[in-house]
């Protein structure tokens, strides 16, 4: 790709610009998400959490993960959660909020917890990061040699702990409901 | 000019990385709804997520020039991790409020099956 000088600062200004929109984003949604007692506006922040940070993928070359955060992600764990929600969903009156001295102690650990973190970051950085953004992609062949190559063994762990958790799952949200039938009529 | 922004490098990624980590402490500290936990703890495997794709994105061609994946592969492991993790924790509530016909896990003292 032959960008002119013009085009690429151009080129580099946007993709900040970008960055900082996907972070207002993330960080406007995931405060949403701490702040509101709702647990219906903490899924919507939850879910405007989770497009943010697919950007953010897509800004890194990342365009494979971006892709599986999007269907995987937004369109499966998020549905699961929000059939969690509906199907515990509790009157309107029973807000459950925190308590003051709770809010209290939560602020005062996340605040220290940022500061250190931030901190931390600001001295380790400049011994990681390169000077010059990356000009390439990541090629998909790549990322499939990889995943049946060097990361063959992680590969086929993660599936049987897939298929672990779902057989569990599925034991966990029937079992209970062929014992209460077994049990007689033992009221909820 | 757009010299007011300075250039994104990995520093930003990371500080992005650790307010989204700070929030979702802070879901995980604040809500009594067990499901506003559950979704704490999705912030916090997005924020870990996006430690690593940037690191890997920093890192790119060292050596004999072909890119690294490491980070973009155990990210894509933290994904599936993740998914697994949220239906089990969800067949946990599900349980828990067919026993207890609440969600508020300030109630929750009893676990005796």
């Amino acid at each position: 790709m032959n960008l002119s000088p013009h085009g690429l600062i151009a080129a580099i200004s946007m993709g900040n610009v970008l960055f900082y929109a996907f972070a207002a984003m993330i960080a406007c949604a995931a405060l949403v998400m701490v702040i509101s007692q709702n647990i219906v506006h903490t899924a919507v922040g939850l879910l405007f959490t989770l497009l943010g940070v697919t950007g953010i993928y897509f800004l890194l070359d990342a365009e494979f993960l971006a892709a599986v955060q999007l269907v995987i992600y937004v369109g499966g764990t998020l549905i699961l959660i929000i059939f969690g929600v509906m199907l515990t969903s509790q009157s309107q009156r029973s807000r459950l909020g925190p308590s003051l001295p709770q809010v209290m102690v939560a602020l005062t650990l996340g605040a220290i917890l940022l500061i250190a973190l931030v901190v931390a970051i600001h001295h380790v950085t400049p011994t990681l990061a390169r000077s010059q953004p990356a000009p390439g992609e990541y090629p998909m062949d790549l990322l499939g040699q990889a995943l049946l190559g060097d990361a063959l063994a992680p590969f086929e762990l993660i599936s049987v702990l897939l298929l672990v958790a779902m057989i569990g799952a599925a034991y966990l949200a029937r079992g209970r409901k062929r014992s209460n039938e077994n049990s007689g009529s033992r009221t909820p | 000019m757009m010299m007011a922004l300075p250039p994104v490098g990995l520093e930003h990624y990371l500080v992005l990385a650790a307010i989204l980590f700070v929030c979702g402490v802070l879901a995980i500290l604040l809500k009594r709804n067990a499901i506003g936990i559950l979704m704490g703890v999705e912030l916090i495997l997005n924020g870990a997520n996006i430690n690593l794709v940037a690191a890997n994105h920093f890192a790119y061609a060292t050596g004999d020039g072909k890119p690294l994946l490491t980070g973009q592969i155990f990210a894509l492991f933290v994904i599936v991790f993740a998914a697994a993790e949220a239906a089990v924790a969800l067949a946990i509530f599900l349980n828990y409020y067919n026993n207890f016909s609440t969600i508020d896990v300030e109630r929750a003292s009893n676990l005796k099956g």
